[in-house]
Protein backbone atom coordinates (compact mmCIF):
# COMPACT_ATOMS: atom_id res chain seq x y z
CA UNK A 1 0.00 0.00 0.00
CA UNK A 2 1.12 3.05 -0.34
CA UNK A 3 -0.47 7.05 -0.84
CA UNK A 4 -0.91 7.89 -4.56
CA UNK A 5 -0.95 11.02 -4.86
CA UNK A 6 1.74 11.06 -7.28
CA UNK A 7 0.74 10.72 -11.15
CA UNK A 8 2.03 8.68 -13.64
CA UNK A 9 2.31 8.97 -17.54
CA UNK A 10 3.33 5.66 -18.93
CA UNK A 11 1.81 4.79 -21.99
CA UNK A 12 0.34 1.14 -21.35
CA UNK A 13 -0.55 0.71 -24.91
CA UNK A 14 3.52 0.56 -25.36
CA UNK A 15 4.65 -2.00 -27.99
CA UNK A 16 8.05 -3.84 -28.42
CA UNK A 17 9.11 -3.84 -32.13
CA UNK A 18 11.36 -6.65 -33.11
CA UNK A 19 13.29 -5.36 -36.46
CA UNK A 20 17.02 -4.64 -37.04
CA UNK A 21 19.63 -6.09 -35.29
CA UNK A 22 18.43 -8.09 -32.94
CA UNK A 23 15.98 -10.18 -35.87
CA UNK A 24 18.48 -9.91 -37.58
CA UNK A 25 21.51 -11.45 -35.35
CA UNK A 26 19.04 -14.53 -33.80
CA UNK A 27 18.08 -15.28 -37.68
CA UNK A 28 22.07 -15.44 -37.99
CA UNK A 29 22.14 -17.59 -34.74
CA UNK A 30 19.37 -20.04 -35.98
CA UNK A 31 21.52 -20.54 -39.47
CA UNK A 32 24.61 -21.25 -37.59
CA UNK A 33 22.93 -23.67 -35.24
CA UNK A 34 21.04 -25.80 -38.15
CA UNK A 35 24.73 -25.52 -39.99
CA UNK A 36 26.57 -26.99 -36.71
CA UNK A 37 23.58 -29.89 -36.57
CA UNK A 38 23.74 -30.92 -40.00
CA UNK A 39 27.40 -30.91 -40.08
CA UNK A 40 27.48 -33.19 -37.12
CA UNK A 41 24.91 -35.21 -38.07
CA UNK A 42 26.32 -36.00 -41.49
CA UNK A 43 29.40 -36.28 -40.43
CA UNK A 44 28.79 -39.68 -40.97
CA UNK A 45 31.05 -40.45 -37.90
CA UNK A 46 29.24 -42.68 -35.60
CA UNK A 47 30.43 -40.85 -32.16
CA UNK A 48 29.93 -37.49 -33.76
CA UNK A 49 26.62 -38.51 -34.51
CA UNK A 50 26.03 -39.49 -30.82
CA UNK A 51 27.77 -36.19 -29.65
CA UNK A 52 25.50 -33.78 -31.99
CA UNK A 53 22.10 -35.70 -30.55
CA UNK A 54 23.41 -35.38 -26.49
CA UNK A 55 23.91 -31.39 -27.64
CA UNK A 56 20.45 -31.46 -29.25
CA UNK A 57 18.90 -32.93 -25.98
CA UNK A 58 20.77 -30.57 -23.93
CA UNK A 59 19.51 -27.32 -25.71
CA UNK A 60 16.08 -29.04 -26.40
CA UNK A 61 15.78 -29.68 -23.26
CA UNK A 62 17.20 -26.52 -21.97
CA UNK A 63 15.20 -24.18 -24.37
CA UNK A 64 11.76 -26.22 -23.22
CA UNK A 65 12.68 -25.91 -18.99
CA UNK A 66 13.20 -22.13 -19.40
CA UNK A 67 9.95 -21.66 -21.24
CA UNK A 68 7.97 -24.11 -18.72
CA UNK A 69 9.71 -21.91 -16.29
CA UNK A 70 7.44 -18.80 -17.69
CA UNK A 71 4.79 -20.42 -17.43
CA UNK A 72 5.20 -21.47 -13.81
CA UNK A 73 5.93 -17.96 -13.14
CA UNK A 74 2.80 -16.81 -14.56
CA UNK A 75 0.89 -19.43 -12.58
CA UNK A 76 3.03 -18.59 -9.27
CA UNK A 77 1.90 -15.21 -9.97
CA UNK A 78 -1.49 -15.82 -10.02
CA UNK A 79 -1.81 -18.48 -7.22
CA UNK A 80 0.04 -15.90 -4.79
CA UNK A 81 -1.55 -12.88 -6.15
CA UNK A 82 1.64 -10.96 -6.62
CA UNK A 83 1.63 -7.40 -7.37
CA UNK A 84 4.98 -6.24 -8.16
CA UNK A 85 4.96 -8.46 -10.95
CA UNK A 86 2.20 -7.49 -13.35
CA UNK A 87 4.56 -4.91 -15.00
CA UNK A 88 6.69 -7.35 -16.32
CA UNK A 89 4.47 -10.33 -16.72
CA UNK A 90 4.16 -9.85 -20.46
CA UNK A 91 7.46 -11.49 -20.51
CA UNK A 92 7.54 -14.94 -19.28
CA UNK A 93 3.93 -14.45 -20.70
CA UNK A 94 5.86 -14.35 -24.06
CA UNK A 95 8.27 -17.19 -22.59
CA UNK A 96 5.31 -19.51 -22.19
CA UNK A 97 3.88 -18.93 -25.56
CA UNK A 98 6.95 -20.21 -27.24
CA UNK A 99 6.82 -23.68 -25.27
CA UNK A 100 4.30 -25.25 -27.61
CA UNK A 101 6.84 -24.70 -30.03
CA UNK A 102 9.95 -25.60 -27.56
CA UNK A 103 7.98 -28.86 -26.75
CA UNK A 104 8.01 -30.28 -30.13
CA UNK A 105 11.33 -29.60 -30.64
CA UNK A 106 12.11 -31.49 -27.91
CA UNK A 107 9.92 -34.16 -28.66
CA UNK A 108 11.58 -34.82 -32.50
CA UNK A 109 14.67 -35.02 -30.49
CA UNK A 110 13.96 -37.63 -28.10
CA UNK A 111 11.76 -39.28 -30.75
CA UNK A 112 14.45 -39.55 -33.41
CA UNK A 113 17.30 -39.85 -30.28
CA UNK A 114 15.57 -42.71 -29.29
CA UNK A 115 14.51 -44.79 -32.64
CA UNK A 116 18.16 -44.16 -33.88
CA UNK A 117 19.75 -45.65 -31.08
CA UNK A 118 21.34 -42.11 -30.22
CA UNK A 119 19.95 -41.51 -27.19
CA UNK A 120 18.95 -43.55 -23.87
CA UNK A 121 20.46 -46.85 -25.83
CA UNK A 122 21.23 -47.47 -22.32
CA UNK A 123 17.40 -48.89 -21.70
CA UNK A 124 16.40 -49.24 -25.39
CA UNK A 125 18.36 -52.31 -27.32
CA UNK A 126 17.51 -54.96 -29.08
CA UNK A 127 17.49 -58.01 -26.38
CA UNK A 128 17.60 -56.31 -22.61
CA UNK A 129 14.72 -57.38 -21.01
CA UNK A 130 14.76 -60.99 -22.78
CA UNK A 131 16.37 -63.49 -20.47
CA UNK A 132 17.25 -65.42 -23.42
CA UNK A 133 19.12 -63.19 -25.05
CA UNK A 134 22.78 -62.30 -24.21
CA UNK A 135 22.13 -58.50 -24.26
CA UNK A 136 20.01 -59.20 -20.96
CA UNK A 137 20.44 -56.60 -17.97
CA UNK A 138 17.79 -57.50 -15.41
CA UNK A 139 18.27 -53.91 -13.76
CA UNK A 140 16.61 -52.92 -17.55
CA UNK A 141 14.29 -55.88 -17.20
CA UNK A 142 12.75 -55.29 -14.11
CA UNK A 143 12.52 -51.59 -15.03
CA UNK A 144 10.86 -52.33 -18.24
CA UNK A 145 7.33 -51.89 -16.99
CA UNK A 146 8.06 -48.38 -16.89
CA UNK A 147 10.83 -47.90 -19.03
CA UNK A 148 9.20 -48.81 -22.41
CA UNK A 149 9.28 -46.56 -25.50
CA UNK A 150 5.64 -46.43 -25.96
CA UNK A 151 5.20 -45.23 -22.29
CA UNK A 152 7.97 -43.10 -22.10
CA UNK A 153 6.80 -41.42 -25.48
CA UNK A 154 3.09 -41.30 -23.76
CA UNK A 155 4.34 -39.86 -20.83
CA UNK A 156 6.50 -37.51 -22.80
CA UNK A 157 3.43 -36.07 -24.86
CA UNK A 158 0.86 -35.51 -22.44
CA UNK A 159 3.34 -33.56 -19.89
CA UNK A 160 4.31 -31.14 -22.47
CA UNK A 161 1.12 -31.29 -24.11
CA UNK A 162 -0.30 -30.48 -20.54
CA UNK A 163 2.11 -27.38 -20.07
CA UNK A 164 1.67 -26.38 -23.70
CA UNK A 165 -2.25 -26.52 -22.90
CA UNK A 166 -2.00 -24.10 -19.86
CA UNK A 167 0.75 -21.77 -21.05
CA UNK A 168 -1.71 -20.87 -23.94
CA UNK A 169 -4.62 -20.45 -21.92
CA UNK A 170 -2.83 -18.29 -19.82
CA UNK A 171 -1.63 -15.95 -22.30
CA UNK A 172 -5.26 -16.28 -23.96
CA UNK A 173 -7.07 -14.94 -20.85
CA UNK A 174 -4.66 -12.37 -20.43
CA UNK A 175 -5.33 -10.76 -23.72
CA UNK A 176 -9.04 -11.15 -23.36
CA UNK A 177 -8.33 -8.72 -19.91
CA UNK A 178 -6.50 -6.19 -21.94
CA UNK A 179 -9.72 -5.98 -24.42
CA UNK A 180 -12.61 -6.46 -21.60
CA UNK A 181 -10.91 -5.42 -18.14
CA UNK A 182 -12.95 -6.52 -15.13
CA UNK A 183 -12.13 -9.20 -12.92
CA UNK A 184 -13.46 -12.72 -14.62
CA UNK A 185 -9.92 -13.03 -16.75
CA UNK A 186 -8.23 -13.11 -13.18
CA UNK A 187 -10.15 -15.10 -11.59
CA UNK A 188 -10.11 -18.03 -14.06
CA UNK A 189 -6.72 -17.55 -14.32
CA UNK A 190 -6.35 -18.25 -10.58
CA UNK A 191 -8.34 -20.93 -10.92
CA UNK A 192 -6.27 -22.52 -13.17
CA UNK A 193 -2.80 -21.80 -11.94
CA UNK A 194 -4.07 -23.71 -8.81
CA UNK A 195 -4.79 -26.70 -10.80
CA UNK A 196 -1.75 -26.12 -12.96
CA UNK A 197 0.76 -25.72 -10.49
CA UNK A 198 -0.25 -29.19 -8.87
CA UNK A 199 0.29 -30.86 -12.43
CA UNK A 200 3.37 -29.40 -12.59
CA UNK A 201 4.96 -30.03 -8.93
CA UNK A 202 3.98 -33.59 -9.57
CA UNK A 203 5.19 -34.20 -13.18
CA UNK A 204 8.33 -32.24 -13.97
CA UNK A 205 10.44 -34.50 -11.51
CA UNK A 206 9.38 -37.71 -13.11
CA UNK A 207 10.01 -35.70 -16.77
CA UNK A 208 13.69 -34.94 -15.99
CA UNK A 209 13.87 -38.81 -14.63
CA UNK A 210 12.66 -39.73 -18.16
CA UNK A 211 14.05 -36.88 -20.40
CA UNK A 212 17.64 -36.90 -18.39
CA UNK A 213 17.87 -39.64 -15.69
CA UNK A 214 17.10 -42.32 -18.35
CA UNK A 215 20.52 -42.06 -19.89
CA UNK A 216 22.05 -43.71 -17.17
CA UNK A 217 18.97 -45.44 -16.51
CA UNK A 218 20.75 -47.88 -13.95
CA UNK A 219 21.49 -45.10 -12.08
CA UNK A 220 18.09 -43.15 -10.18
CA UNK A 221 18.35 -40.54 -7.24
CA UNK A 222 14.73 -39.21 -6.34
CA UNK A 223 16.66 -35.79 -5.71
CA UNK A 224 17.26 -35.65 -9.36
CA UNK A 225 13.36 -34.06 -10.03
CA UNK A 226 14.03 -30.97 -7.49
CA UNK A 227 17.64 -30.67 -8.83
CA UNK A 228 16.14 -30.06 -11.93
CA UNK A 229 13.59 -27.85 -11.41
CA UNK A 230 15.89 -25.77 -8.99
CA UNK A 231 18.08 -25.56 -12.63
CA UNK A 232 15.15 -24.78 -14.65
CA UNK A 233 13.67 -22.37 -12.43
CA UNK A 234 16.75 -20.66 -12.18
CA UNK A 235 17.53 -20.18 -15.63
CA UNK A 236 14.06 -19.04 -16.46
CA UNK A 237 14.55 -16.32 -13.73
CA UNK A 238 17.54 -15.38 -15.69
CA UNK A 239 15.99 -15.13 -19.02
CA UNK A 240 12.90 -12.94 -17.73
CA UNK A 241 16.11 -10.13 -16.06
CA UNK A 242 17.84 -10.24 -19.14
CA UNK A 243 14.76 -9.57 -21.01
CA UNK A 244 13.72 -6.79 -18.97
CA UNK A 245 17.33 -5.10 -18.44
CA UNK A 246 17.49 -4.77 -22.44
CA UNK A 247 14.01 -3.29 -22.91
CA UNK A 248 14.82 -1.30 -20.09
CA UNK A 249 18.11 -0.23 -21.71
CA UNK A 250 16.24 -0.22 -25.07
CA UNK A 251 14.28 2.67 -23.87
CA UNK A 252 10.72 0.05 -22.67
CA UNK A 253 9.09 -0.01 -19.65
CA UNK A 254 10.13 2.67 -18.03
CA UNK A 255 7.40 1.50 -15.33
CA UNK A 256 9.76 -1.98 -14.47
CA UNK A 257 12.25 -0.06 -12.32
CA UNK A 258 15.10 -0.57 -9.59
CA UNK A 259 12.63 -2.22 -7.43
CA UNK A 260 11.36 -4.69 -9.59
CA UNK A 261 15.08 -5.60 -10.42
CA UNK A 262 15.75 -5.86 -6.79
CA UNK A 263 12.60 -8.90 -6.86
CA UNK A 264 13.86 -10.56 -9.45
CA UNK A 265 17.67 -10.25 -7.97
CA UNK A 266 16.33 -11.43 -5.05
CA UNK A 267 14.53 -14.75 -6.20
CA UNK A 268 17.67 -15.65 -8.57
CA UNK A 269 20.08 -15.15 -5.28
CA UNK A 270 17.60 -17.57 -3.23
CA UNK A 271 17.32 -20.06 -6.22
CA UNK A 272 20.77 -20.28 -6.82
CA UNK A 273 20.91 -21.43 -2.94
CA UNK A 274 18.32 -23.67 -3.20
CA UNK A 275 20.07 -25.51 -6.37
CA UNK A 276 23.13 -25.59 -4.38
CA UNK A 277 21.02 -27.15 -1.78
CA UNK A 278 19.30 -29.61 -3.75
CA UNK A 279 22.40 -30.97 -5.78
CA UNK A 280 24.14 -31.14 -2.29
CA UNK A 281 21.78 -33.17 -0.88
CA UNK A 282 21.89 -35.58 -3.66
CA UNK A 283 25.92 -35.26 -3.77
CA UNK A 284 26.13 -35.82 0.27
CA UNK A 285 24.05 -38.65 0.09
CA UNK A 286 25.11 -40.56 -2.11
CA UNK A 287 28.86 -40.17 -0.61
CA UNK A 288 28.06 -40.53 2.82
CA UNK A 289 26.11 -44.40 1.92
CA UNK A 290 28.59 -45.02 -0.50
CA UNK A 291 26.56 -47.80 -2.44
CA UNK A 292 28.60 -48.77 -5.61
CA UNK A 293 25.64 -48.82 -7.73
CA UNK A 294 24.88 -45.03 -6.73
CA UNK A 295 28.24 -43.84 -6.29
CA UNK A 296 29.01 -44.59 -10.15
CA UNK A 297 27.03 -41.64 -11.08
CA UNK A 298 29.45 -38.82 -9.42
CA UNK A 299 32.40 -41.58 -10.37
CA UNK A 300 31.66 -40.79 -14.12
CA UNK A 301 31.71 -36.95 -13.35
CA UNK A 302 34.82 -37.36 -10.69
CA UNK A 303 36.97 -38.71 -13.23
CA UNK A 304 39.64 -36.64 -14.79
CA UNK A 305 37.67 -36.18 -18.01
CA UNK A 306 34.94 -34.24 -16.15
CA UNK A 307 36.37 -33.39 -12.55
CA UNK A 308 37.29 -28.88 -13.36
CA UNK A 309 34.28 -28.90 -15.26
CA UNK A 310 32.37 -30.60 -12.41
CA UNK A 311 33.73 -28.10 -10.01
CA UNK A 312 32.90 -25.10 -12.11
CA UNK A 313 29.58 -25.54 -11.98
CA UNK A 314 29.53 -25.36 -8.26
CA UNK A 315 31.45 -22.15 -8.99
CA UNK A 316 29.33 -20.68 -11.02
CA UNK A 317 26.22 -21.57 -9.60
CA UNK A 318 26.68 -21.14 -6.44
CA UNK A 319 29.78 -19.27 -5.54
CA UNK A 320 29.32 -16.34 -7.75
CA UNK A 321 25.38 -15.88 -7.67
CA UNK A 322 26.46 -16.01 -3.85
CA UNK A 323 28.77 -13.49 -3.50
CA UNK A 324 27.53 -11.00 -6.58
CA UNK A 325 24.10 -10.36 -5.48
CA UNK A 326 24.21 -11.40 -1.40
CA UNK A 327 24.68 -7.15 -1.06
CA UNK A 328 21.29 -5.08 -1.38
CA UNK A 329 22.23 -2.26 -3.84
CA UNK A 330 24.06 -5.19 -6.40
CA UNK A 331 20.39 -6.74 -6.95
CA UNK A 332 19.09 -3.28 -8.13
CA UNK A 333 21.66 -2.23 -10.89
CA UNK A 334 20.63 -3.26 -14.43
CA UNK A 335 24.39 -3.80 -15.55
CA UNK A 336 25.34 -6.30 -12.14
CA UNK A 337 21.92 -8.14 -12.69
CA UNK A 338 22.87 -8.64 -16.87
CA UNK A 339 26.03 -9.86 -15.79
CA UNK A 340 24.81 -12.36 -13.50
CA UNK A 341 21.70 -13.44 -15.29
CA UNK A 342 24.60 -14.41 -18.28
CA UNK A 343 27.09 -16.20 -16.16
CA UNK A 344 23.95 -18.12 -14.52
CA UNK A 345 22.93 -19.30 -17.99
CA UNK A 346 26.01 -20.07 -19.07
CA UNK A 347 26.32 -21.65 -15.83
CA UNK A 348 23.09 -24.03 -16.43
CA UNK A 349 24.17 -24.98 -19.54
CA UNK A 350 27.47 -26.29 -17.99
CA UNK A 351 25.26 -27.92 -15.46
CA UNK A 352 23.22 -29.51 -18.14
CA UNK A 353 26.31 -30.76 -20.04
CA UNK A 354 27.26 -32.36 -16.76
CA UNK A 355 24.06 -34.13 -16.61
CA UNK A 356 24.03 -35.56 -20.01
CA UNK A 357 27.71 -36.04 -21.29
CA UNK A 358 28.98 -38.75 -19.04
CA UNK A 359 25.90 -40.80 -19.52
CA UNK A 360 26.11 -40.58 -23.23
CA UNK A 361 29.15 -39.97 -25.09
CA UNK A 362 31.43 -40.45 -21.93
CA UNK A 363 35.03 -39.84 -22.52
CA UNK A 364 34.23 -39.06 -26.19
CA UNK A 365 33.24 -35.34 -24.58
CA UNK A 366 34.05 -32.26 -26.50
CA UNK A 367 33.60 -28.16 -26.57
CA UNK A 368 33.94 -27.27 -29.97
CA UNK A 369 32.02 -26.50 -32.62
CA UNK A 370 28.80 -28.72 -32.36
CA UNK A 371 28.43 -27.53 -28.68
CA UNK A 372 28.89 -23.80 -29.67
CA UNK A 373 26.71 -24.39 -32.66
CA UNK A 374 24.07 -25.92 -31.43
CA UNK A 375 23.95 -23.85 -27.88
CA UNK A 376 24.04 -20.70 -30.48
CA UNK A 377 21.11 -22.06 -32.70
CA UNK A 378 18.87 -22.60 -29.66
CA UNK A 379 19.77 -19.26 -28.54
CA UNK A 380 18.88 -17.35 -31.54
CA UNK A 381 15.11 -19.07 -31.94
CA UNK A 382 14.49 -18.37 -28.21
CA UNK A 383 15.77 -14.80 -29.05
CA UNK A 384 13.26 -14.66 -32.40
CA UNK A 385 10.23 -16.64 -31.22
CA UNK A 386 9.84 -14.87 -27.61
CA UNK A 387 10.83 -11.21 -29.09
CA UNK A 388 8.37 -11.74 -32.21
CA UNK A 389 5.98 -12.97 -29.33
CA UNK A 390 6.45 -10.16 -27.36
CA UNK A 391 6.01 -7.83 -29.83
CA UNK A 392 2.74 -9.13 -31.10
CA UNK A 393 0.90 -7.94 -27.76
CA UNK A 394 0.92 -4.50 -25.63
CA UNK A 395 4.14 -4.45 -23.26
CA UNK A 396 1.87 -4.80 -19.95
CA UNK A 397 -1.39 -6.04 -18.88
CA UNK A 398 -3.33 -2.55 -18.63
CA UNK A 399 -6.07 -4.08 -17.27
CA UNK A 400 -4.65 -6.22 -14.48
CA UNK A 401 -6.31 -5.71 -10.93
CA UNK A 402 -2.23 -5.41 -9.58
CA UNK A 403 -1.24 -2.83 -11.71
CA UNK A 404 -1.34 -0.10 -10.25
CA UNK A 405 0.45 -1.72 -7.38
CA UNK A 406 3.18 -3.25 -9.63
CA UNK A 407 3.70 0.54 -10.44
CA UNK A 408 3.75 1.59 -6.70
CA UNK A 409 6.26 -1.10 -5.84
CA UNK A 410 8.53 -0.15 -3.33
CA UNK A 411 11.67 -2.18 -0.86
CA UNK B 1 9.62 28.59 27.80
CA UNK B 2 6.97 26.31 28.19
CA UNK B 3 7.63 22.56 29.12
CA UNK B 4 6.31 21.16 25.41
CA UNK B 5 8.71 18.50 24.78
CA UNK B 6 7.07 17.22 21.29
CA UNK B 7 4.37 18.45 18.90
CA UNK B 8 2.23 15.64 17.48
CA UNK B 9 0.34 16.04 14.04
CA UNK B 10 -2.16 13.35 14.05
CA UNK B 11 -3.63 12.88 10.12
CA UNK B 12 -6.39 10.41 9.55
CA UNK B 13 -4.92 10.05 6.23
CA UNK B 14 -1.57 9.19 5.15
CA UNK B 15 -2.07 11.42 2.12
CA UNK B 16 -2.19 14.33 4.61
CA UNK B 17 0.54 13.51 6.64
CA UNK B 18 2.93 12.85 3.32
CA UNK B 19 1.68 16.36 2.96
CA UNK B 20 2.57 18.12 6.35
CA UNK B 21 6.18 16.19 5.45
CA UNK B 22 6.71 18.47 2.58
CA UNK B 23 5.11 21.28 3.88
CA UNK B 24 7.85 20.93 7.28
CA UNK B 25 10.43 20.11 5.06
CA UNK B 26 9.93 23.44 3.11
CA UNK B 27 9.83 25.54 6.25
CA UNK B 28 13.15 23.99 7.85
CA UNK B 29 11.86 22.85 10.66
CA UNK B 30 12.79 19.14 11.09
CA UNK B 31 11.05 16.18 11.54
CA UNK B 32 11.88 13.79 14.85
CA UNK B 33 10.25 11.38 13.54
CA UNK B 34 6.50 9.48 12.07
CA UNK B 35 4.35 6.59 13.49
CA UNK B 36 2.00 5.37 11.28
CA UNK B 37 0.16 1.80 11.42
CA UNK B 38 0.69 0.79 8.29
CA UNK B 39 3.79 0.82 6.26
CA UNK B 40 4.00 3.70 3.35
CA UNK B 41 6.52 3.11 1.01
CA UNK B 42 8.67 5.69 0.06
CA UNK B 43 8.80 7.61 3.40
CA UNK B 44 12.11 6.01 4.63
CA UNK B 45 12.88 8.26 1.72
CA UNK B 46 11.32 11.27 1.73
CA UNK B 47 12.52 11.47 5.77
CA UNK B 48 16.19 10.60 5.06
CA UNK B 49 16.57 8.05 7.40
CA UNK B 50 19.61 5.54 6.99
CA UNK B 51 19.11 2.35 6.12
CA UNK B 52 18.92 -0.15 8.66
CA UNK B 53 21.74 -1.39 10.34
CA UNK B 54 19.95 -4.86 10.94
CA UNK B 55 22.05 -6.89 7.77
CA UNK B 56 25.30 -6.65 9.92
CA UNK B 57 23.92 -7.69 13.31
CA UNK B 58 22.24 -11.23 10.87
CA UNK B 59 25.73 -11.54 9.56
CA UNK B 60 27.34 -11.32 12.81
CA UNK B 61 24.94 -14.36 14.22
CA UNK B 62 25.35 -15.93 11.66
CA UNK B 63 28.93 -16.10 11.49
CA UNK B 64 28.99 -16.90 15.30
CA UNK B 65 26.57 -19.65 14.08
CA UNK B 66 28.99 -21.07 11.78
CA UNK B 67 31.47 -20.73 14.04
CA UNK B 68 29.49 -22.74 17.43
CA UNK B 69 28.03 -25.46 14.83
CA UNK B 70 31.78 -26.51 13.15
CA UNK B 71 33.10 -26.23 16.53
CA UNK B 72 30.32 -28.39 17.82
CA UNK B 73 31.18 -31.17 15.06
CA UNK B 74 34.62 -30.84 15.78
CA UNK B 75 34.72 -31.83 18.93
CA UNK B 76 32.52 -34.40 19.42
CA UNK B 77 32.88 -36.21 15.96
CA UNK B 78 36.83 -35.71 15.59
CA UNK B 79 38.76 -34.74 18.81
CA UNK B 80 36.52 -35.82 21.77
CA UNK B 81 35.28 -39.27 20.43
CA UNK B 82 36.19 -40.44 16.85
CA UNK B 83 33.82 -42.78 15.04
CA UNK B 84 33.91 -44.54 11.98
CA UNK B 85 30.87 -44.44 10.08
CA UNK B 86 30.98 -46.20 6.56
CA UNK B 87 34.85 -46.19 6.48
CA UNK B 88 34.71 -42.40 6.18
CA UNK B 89 37.39 -40.40 7.66
CA UNK B 90 36.46 -38.73 10.91
CA UNK B 91 36.90 -35.08 9.85
CA UNK B 92 35.17 -35.55 6.74
CA UNK B 93 33.91 -31.62 5.52
CA UNK B 94 30.84 -32.69 3.38
CA UNK B 95 28.90 -34.27 6.46
CA UNK B 96 29.97 -31.36 8.35
CA UNK B 97 27.90 -29.15 5.78
CA UNK B 98 24.25 -29.81 7.00
CA UNK B 99 24.46 -28.92 10.83
CA UNK B 100 27.17 -26.30 10.27
CA UNK B 101 24.28 -24.44 8.06
CA UNK B 102 21.39 -25.20 9.62
CA UNK B 103 22.65 -23.93 13.28
CA UNK B 104 24.10 -20.65 10.51
CA UNK B 105 20.46 -20.19 9.71
CA UNK B 106 19.02 -20.84 13.39
CA UNK B 107 21.21 -18.23 15.30
CA UNK B 108 20.94 -15.61 12.56
CA UNK B 109 16.58 -15.99 12.30
CA UNK B 110 17.06 -15.73 16.30
CA UNK B 111 19.16 -13.15 16.66
CA UNK B 112 17.67 -11.02 14.17
CA UNK B 113 14.50 -11.11 15.83
CA UNK B 114 16.02 -10.38 19.09
CA UNK B 115 18.18 -7.51 17.75
CA UNK B 116 14.79 -6.06 16.36
CA UNK B 117 12.79 -6.41 19.71
CA UNK B 118 15.78 -5.20 21.51
CA UNK B 119 16.14 -1.84 19.45
CA UNK B 120 12.66 -1.15 19.27
CA UNK B 121 11.81 -1.81 22.88
CA UNK B 122 9.78 -4.50 22.72
CA UNK B 123 11.51 -7.15 24.30
CA UNK B 124 9.96 -8.96 27.18
CA UNK B 125 10.61 -6.59 30.35
CA UNK B 126 11.23 -3.25 28.72
CA UNK B 127 8.46 -1.00 28.26
CA UNK B 128 7.38 -0.10 24.47
CA UNK B 129 7.94 3.48 23.44
CA UNK B 130 4.56 4.97 21.99
CA UNK B 131 4.77 8.88 21.58
CA UNK B 132 0.74 8.36 20.44
CA UNK B 133 -1.23 5.54 21.08
CA UNK B 134 -3.67 5.94 18.19
CA UNK B 135 -0.85 4.99 15.75
CA UNK B 136 -1.16 1.87 16.31
CA UNK B 137 -4.67 2.15 15.49
CA UNK B 138 -6.00 5.06 12.76
CA UNK B 139 -4.05 7.68 13.47
CA UNK B 140 -1.03 9.18 10.98
CA UNK B 141 1.42 10.50 13.39
CA UNK B 142 4.33 13.36 12.32
CA UNK B 143 6.48 14.22 15.54
CA UNK B 144 8.39 17.30 15.93
CA UNK B 145 10.73 18.34 18.30
CA UNK B 146 9.84 21.02 20.29
CA UNK B 147 13.19 22.12 21.92
CA UNK B 148 14.68 22.24 18.41
CA UNK B 149 12.09 24.54 16.18
CA UNK B 150 11.23 27.56 18.62
CA UNK B 151 8.67 28.66 16.48
CA UNK B 152 5.85 26.56 17.36
CA UNK B 153 2.48 28.67 16.23
CA UNK B 154 4.36 28.19 12.66
CA UNK B 155 4.44 24.28 13.25
CA UNK B 156 0.87 24.17 14.64
CA UNK B 157 -0.48 26.04 11.40
CA UNK B 158 1.40 24.21 8.78
CA UNK B 159 0.38 20.94 10.61
CA UNK B 160 -3.27 21.83 10.36
CA UNK B 161 -2.76 23.51 6.64
CA UNK B 162 -1.64 19.89 5.35
CA UNK B 163 -5.02 18.47 7.44
CA UNK B 164 -4.03 17.42 10.73
CA UNK B 165 -7.07 16.76 12.57
CA UNK B 166 -5.61 17.43 16.09
CA UNK B 167 -2.15 19.14 16.93
CA UNK B 168 -0.83 17.76 20.53
CA UNK B 169 1.83 19.42 22.74
CA UNK B 170 3.20 16.80 25.43
CA UNK B 171 5.54 17.16 27.86
CA UNK B 172 6.94 14.33 28.29
CA UNK B 173 8.12 11.70 25.19
CA UNK B 174 6.59 8.44 25.61
CA UNK B 175 2.90 8.28 26.79
CA UNK B 176 3.08 3.97 27.43
CA UNK B 177 5.36 4.86 30.36
CA UNK B 178 2.53 5.94 32.78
Amino acid sequence: MGTHSHHHDYNFNERYEFAGKAKMFSIIAVVLGVAAVAIGLLSGDHVTVERTYANLLLMGYYFTCVCAAGTFFVALQYVTQSAWSAGLVRIPQAMAGVLPIASLILLVIVGLGLTTHNLYHHWHADGLTDPNNANYDPIIAGKSAYLNVPFFLIRQVVFMGLYSIFAVIFAKLSYKEDLEGGLASYKKSFKLSAIFLVIFGFTTPIWSFDTIMSLEAHWFSTMFGWYNFAAMWVSGICCITIIVVVLKKAGYMNWVNENHLHDLGKLMFGFSIFWTYVWFAQFMLIWYSNIPEETVYFYKRWEPEYKPWFWLSIIINFVAPLLLLVDRDAKRKQNVMLFVAILLLAGHWLDYYIMIMPGTVAEHRGFGIIEIGTALGFLGLFVFLVMNKLSKQALVPKNHPFLDESLHHQI
Amino acid sequence: MSNTKYILGSFADPDDMMHGIDKLQANNISIYDCFTPMPIHGIEAKLGVRPSRLPIAAFCFGALGTTLGFSLLYYTMVYDWPMNIGGKPSFAMPNFVPVTFEVTILLCALGMVATFFFRNHLFPGRTPRVMDLRATDDRFILAVDAKENADHALIDSLLKEAGAVEVKYNDRKYVSYE
